[in-house]
């Protein structure tokens, strides 16, 4: 793993992918993809592409495990078979599984989880294409797909990595960068609220590092929430002139 | 909802305005650890083995090896595997079965801190390149829980794989032969995890189960011998502020370096 086959960042300071080390890879994001769902979001965000779905509020089975005071938030990451070089099995991993955890703790805080008790609400996660950093891709789309559902929150949870490689704290790391680098930090982000919702981190950092690299994830959140903002007007904005 | 969550929702308010005080239900201040105890070399039939008393929490690990392949991407180092037990007779809490996200999450975080730290030599491990290495096999198991099983359970795999022998070999025509005599594992990093809690808007260093039961959110910080972090966790359904981030990673720090001062790591 730590073989090196090629220098990851060249003589100017630029990426394998020709990056600045602040520098996002190209965002699509589109909300209201999936008929069926009550909301649903598709991202790509540089070869990684990702569909989020929600179902609910909706009667939870078995019954018991409702609870008479809040919702019941339920999250399946999950990743394609064809999605990796080498075939994943379709049946869940033990990272898929401590992935869909994390993702939902990261996003349970937005969410007014008391305004609907007795109930559960679905978010499923179908990673297509995987490129590095797909749990902070995965929770920008499944906080889109929440609010297209239109259950109430308090703000969208924006993600994103920062990471080390060589020498070089750097922004929005790639399959490549994930896989070689020194480090790797997901964020994910309330703005508005100021707070971070999910933390995680691998790899060898100082302190000075560490808090170099979250505060940089958190610079891409905030580019990232802008994008969450323009790509939820753009489906509603273009519903209303429907209607008129 | 278990009767045991209720009461301790009833005490929520008590728990909180104590810590805003900068005082616990148990006595201790915002950053003590409960007493660590650590025996270790208890089963015998396992290549290492380890129990950490964190408070009331007990937390057991064996450390076993066998010969296997390497993964393809690492042909020259020898596999590390941690799975997590939650054991029924440890919590009303835990049931039979497979391993449920907490166990999976629980080993993971574990794992990380020992694997990203490169607190083993893995390279040592190495038999034949590409054909045959050694797997090791850290088992953690949870017999009591009283909250905080991440901070026992690391500190346990720790002690188990420090006192683990490995039977001396020799290759013969691609056979492992065992010989006589045990060489201890190569462990050359010694990665402590410290855990906090948020409990209105306050940290708490390692949280035992009352604490755990009402807490907003957890955050695990696990540093290696230079101070250096190598792992981090955030769990539970609530947030951190930046600032609450940073202060966690210095605590960490000095914690982890009095628990290993005290261990002689």
């Amino acid at each position: 793993m730590s073989q090196k086959t090629e220098k990851l960042i060249d003589k100017k300071g630029l990426r394998i992918d020709g990056r600045k080390p602040d520098e996002l890879r190209p965002i699509k994001i589109e909300v209201g993809v999936l008929s069926n769902a009550d909301g649903s979001a598709y991202i790509e965000q540089g070869k990684n592409k990702i569909l989020a779905a929600v179902y609910g509020p909706k009667e939870l089975h078995p019954k018991h495990l409702a609870l008479p005071d809040r919702m019941v938030l339920r999250c399946r990451y999950h990743m394609a078979p064809f999605s990796v070089q080498e075939r994943k099995s379709p049946a869940p991993s033990r990272r898929e599984i401590e992935l869909s955890k994390v993702i939902r703790e990261a996003i349970e805080p937005a969410v007014f989880v008391e305004y609907y008790p007795r109930t559960a609400v679905d978010i499923f996660i179908e990673v297509l294409q995987a490129d590095g950093s797909t749990r902070c891709t995965s929770i920008t789309a499944a906080s889109l797909a929440l609010a297209d559902a239109g259950i109430p929150m308090r703000d969208l949870v924006a993600a994103c990595s920062a990471g080390k490689v060589e020498d070089m704290i750097v922004l929005d790391l790639n399959d490549v960068e994930d896989k070689v680098g020194t480090a790797d930090v997901p964020v994910a982000y309330m703005p508005n609220l100021g707070v971070i919702t999910l933390l995680q981190m691998d790899g060898i950092l100082t302190s000075e590092e560490f808090e170099k690299a979250v505060n940089l994830a958190i610079e891409g959140c905030m580019k990232i929430y802008a994008m969450q903002r323009e790509a939820l007007k753009a489906k509603y904005v273009s519903v209303k002139e429907v209607e008129e | 909802m278990t009767a045991a969550t209720t009461v301790v929702r009833v005490k929520q308010k008590q728990i909180a305005q104590l810590i805003a005080k900068g005082k616990r239900l148990d006595g201790r201040g915002l950053t003590d650890y409960r007493e660590i105890k650590i025996e270790q070399g208890i089963i015998e039939r396992a290549e290492g083995s380890a129990k950490v008393l964190l408070g009331k929490t007990e937390v057991m690990v064996g450390v076993k090896i066998e010969t296997g392949e390497p993964f393809p991407d690492t042909p020259n180092e020898g596999v590390l595997t941690v799975n997590a037990e939650l054991v029924p007779l440890a919590s009303p809490t835990f049931e039979p079965g497979p391993p449920d996200e907490n166990s999976i999450e629980l080993a993971r975080v574990v794992d990380r801190g020992i694997r990203e730290s490169k607190a083993i030599d893995l390279e040592k491990l190495c038999i034949t390149p590409g054909k045959k290495v050694f797997v090791i096999f850290v088992d953690i198991y949870v017999l009591n829980h009283d909250g905080n099983l991440i901070d026992a359970s690391a500190l346990a795999a720790m002690t188990a794989l420090l006192n683990t022998k490995m039977f001396n070999y020799e290759v013969e025509n691609g056979e492992v032969k065992i010989k006589p005599g045990y060489t201890p594992l190569p462990v050359r990093r010694h990665p402590v995890a410290v855990t906090f809690a948020k409990i209105n808007d306050r940290l708490v260093v390692d949280p035992w189960l009352e604490e755990e039961q009402i807490m907003d959110a957890r955050l695990t910080i696990t540093t290696d011998d230079d101070g250096n972090i190598c792992a981090v966790q955030k769990g539970g359904s609530g947030c951190f502020t930046p600032k609450q981030v940073f202060e966690a990673v210095q605590i960490a720090k000095e914690k982890a370096a009095e628990i290993r001062k005290k261990l002689g790591w």
